[in-house]
């Protein structure tokens, strides 16, 4: 596989301010072949990262750790092709009868796999490590773990907890250069049927891109918001400016 | 109302309009997630044959929506050109199709006709179409508009240049612009799409476009999706070209959108006053997507490319400069696989410039849809050749804040060299004139002398 491509030095300086695929070169019109095929393997990479599973004794010995109630939850989805066509079923927990300690809280934390479960393994506690202590303090607090969950299933546990906030962390799409992407979708008095428009988001929460301390101090903030504000969504506009760039 | 239709020895009914609609389209994930799809192949023939059948009319006495319980309905109808209607009144949606068919039926008289079609028409129309009769018709249509540059001249496909970035990085979304802007792109605009709705980031990320364009003199305009209510927000204190937001066919959907139609019209009044734009006032762009109203559990039981098409009389409203369909962006739940997200390409395509659209399209695919780079090749390549307005520039095709492929700025130079388009006429002087492109169209090698990379 040859590539005698020549990329002028300053040309391939943009590589130093962003992990986008620029400088790359042509051939032709074409790509470089050592491109296309860093880009199949980053695709396989992605699509893989979909069936994995939530690892869910290691969620629940960090939430242990914290001393924070953790139950596991499931979908109505059977299997992940379903998930894939199925969302509405994603949204909706299965009996929740034989859930044991159910006592109102003020802030459920709902960890779901979404689209990449590898990517809340390594990210959910990353964040949470850095909020709980304090939220602690504050709130009381619960977690739980659902399987083969979509966003809106938070609203369906809040409710099932009665409780006045939901943090979903979920796994998002997987990019083809962050498989293991996650976010958080917040909302104050969640109540099953709101949509996006009451939730306030925090993407991109990887190793290159959103710092988990980054990402913790926005959920931090985004909870003082909405308590003291009683709202969520697009009426909370963040002052994102405000926040990080005091750090 | 009821429709029928006897097909080989059975007998077929469907309630309804939209019923009839739904199961006249081609198979697709998101109408059967709701419940609306053709039960078997055969069926599907069957409401194809009577939606053939059905006079144009009726689509003026039967609502998909209620009228009475939906704004974006009481648009479709409030503004329908009856006058215009009339040289189309006696056709059946079958005629329609072949009437634009006709070598004698060329773009302008569809245009002409634009405002006397429903947006539902319009879907019905093409739903009896094959591939090849949707990228004919398309192919027909010019829509020019303009702001700082000329877009849409038959001669002509553009480039939405897209620079994103995880974290809205300035100098990371700078680097993406400036080597999108060396392989030619740009020209529709520079739009990046911020990771975090933020007035702040916003304006910096406006103010960043801003000094790049005026210090290097490009004919171009630029735009931060952010909310519309963002944009109102800040648009004294930044440089705001375009405003930008993403609409839906029903009045409860957009409204899970944070957006309704008033809120378009003073956003759309306010950014005219602005008065940016040097040839032309065309401000505002507008993006679409097949099972955005189901996602927001607001489709009241009409098919996804319906949906999509009542979308188009939202925008239309509002004169803009720039629209498209996300395609494959929204998941394999709306659009399972290569195939569904081709065949809905086009369909949004046909509809949108049929009711008059400047019409452009994110050919996509994200990684949990069964797709890839081919089925990407394949439908640039066939919208090319339809005619489509302009496509997005992602580094590589690897959008690294959004996650999922679009196309990229050297799909760019492959579809104006295949097609033997160029760029917008003011951007393509300015190609010239800063040694990207040479006569021909041809990208110069890049050196690292080359203005654009000095000074970042």
């Amino acid at each position: 596989m040859s590539n005698k491509l020549e990329i002028p030095a300053k040309w391939q300086q943009l590589k130093s301010y962003t992990k986008a695929r620029v400088a790359l070169g042509n051939v032709g019109t074409s790509l470089p072949l050592n491109d296309v095929l860093a880009l199949k393997h980053a695709h396989a990479l992605a699509k893989d990262a979909i069936l994995t599973q939530l690892d869910k004794e290691f969620l629940k010995i960090k939430a242990k750790e914290h001393g924070v109630l953790c139950s596991e939850f499931k979908s109505q989805v059977k299997d992940r092709l379903e998930y894939l066509k199925r969302p509405d079923l994603g949204r909706k927990l299965v009996n929740t009868s034989e859930v044991e300690n159910i006592k109102k809280v003020d802030i459920v934390i709902v960890i779901t796999d979404g689209l990449s479960a590898t990517a809340v393994n390594s990210n959910a506690f990353s964040v949470l490590d850095a909020v709980l202590p304090d939220l602690k303090e504050k709130f009381s607090i619960c977690i739980a773990l659902v399987e083969l969950g979509r966003v809106a299933i938070g609203d369906q546990v809040a409710e099932f907890y009665n409780a006045d906030f939901v943090a979903v962390l979920i796994g998002e799409r997987p990019g083809l250069s962050s498989p293991e992407s996650m976010g958080i979708y917040v909302t104050y008095k969640p109540k099953i049927g709101f949509t996006d428009e009451r939730r306030n988001c925090i993407s991109n929460i990887h190793k290159d891109g959103l710092s988990s301390i980054q990402a913790a101090t926005l959920l931090k903030y985004l909870i003082d918001r909405s308590f003291a504000l009683k709202i969520s969504g697009v009426e909370l506009k963040i002052d994102l400016g405000a926040i990080l760039g005091d750090e | 109302m009821v429709y029928r239709f006897t097909l080989g020895h059975q007998n077929y009914l469907f309630d309804d309009l939209k019923t009839l609609m739904a199961k006249a389209s081609p198979h697709r994930s998101g109408d059967v997630l709701a419940g609306i799809a053709a039960k078997n192949n055969v069926e599907r023939i069957a409401a194809q044959y009577a939606l053939s059948e059905l006079p144009l009319k009726t689509f003026l006495k039967e609502a998909v929506v209620p009228y009475e319980s939906d704004e974006v309905t009481r648009l479709i109808i409030d503004t329908h050109d009856a006058k215009s209607f009339e040289r189309i009144s006696h056709l059946t949606v079958g005629e329609l199709r072949d009437f634009f068919l006709e070598d004698t039926t060329n773009g302008n008289t569809i245009l002409e006709l634009s405002r006397a079609l429903t947006p539902e028409m319009v879907a019905a129309v093409s739903k009896l179409m094959r591939n090849q009769d949707l990228i004919v018709v398309s192919s027909k249509i010019e829509l020019v508009t303009r702001f700082r540059n000329t877009l849409g001249l038959k001669g002509n496909v553009s480039i939405r240049l897209q620079p994103n970035h995880p974290t809205d990085d300035l100098k990371g979304i700078l680097a993406s612009t400036i080597d999108g802007l060396l392989y030619g792109c740009g020209d529709a605009v520079i739009g990046i799409n911020p990771a975090t709705d933020s007035p702040e980031v916003t304006i910096n990320l406006l103010k960043m476009l801003e000094d790049l364009r005026l210090k290097f003199e490009i004919p171009t305009q630029s735009c931060v999706l952010c909310h519309v209510t963002t944009a109102m927000q800040i648009m004294k204190k930044a440089p705001v070209d375009l405003v930008f937001q993403s609409i839906t066919g029903t009045e409860k959907a957009n409204s899970s959108f944070g957006i309704n139609l008033n809120l378009l019209s003073e956003a759309h009044q306010a950014t005219l006053e602005l008065d940016r734009g040097t040839i032309g006032n065309q401000c505002m762009y507008f993006e679409t997507g097949q099972g955005s109203a189901l996602s927001a559990n607001a489709h009241h039981g009409v098919d996804q490319q319906t949906m999509e098409a009542r979308a188009y009389a939202v925008a239309r409203h509002y004169d803009p400069l720039l629209v498209n369909s996300v395609v494959g962006f929204i998941g394999p739940e709306y659009l399972y696989d290569g195939k569904q997200i081709i065949r809905a390409g086009l369909e949004d395509h046909f509809c949108a410039k049929v009711v008059g659209l400047p019409m452009g399209m994110d050919v996509c695919y994200t990684n949990h849809a069964n797709a890839d780079q081919d089925d990407m090749d394949n439908l640039l390549t066939l919208l090319g050749v339809a005619g489509c307005n302009f496509f997005m520039g992602v580094p590589g095709t690897d959008d690294i804040m959004l996650n999922y492929q679009s196309t990229s700025f050297h799909d760019a130079l492959f579809i104006r060299k295949v097609l033997q388009k160029k760029p917008a006429p003011e951007f393509e002087s300015w190609l010239l004139k800063m040694g990207i492109i040479d006569g021909d169209g041809v990208k110069l090698d890049v050196r690292g002398s080359h203005k654009l990379l000095t000074n970042l």
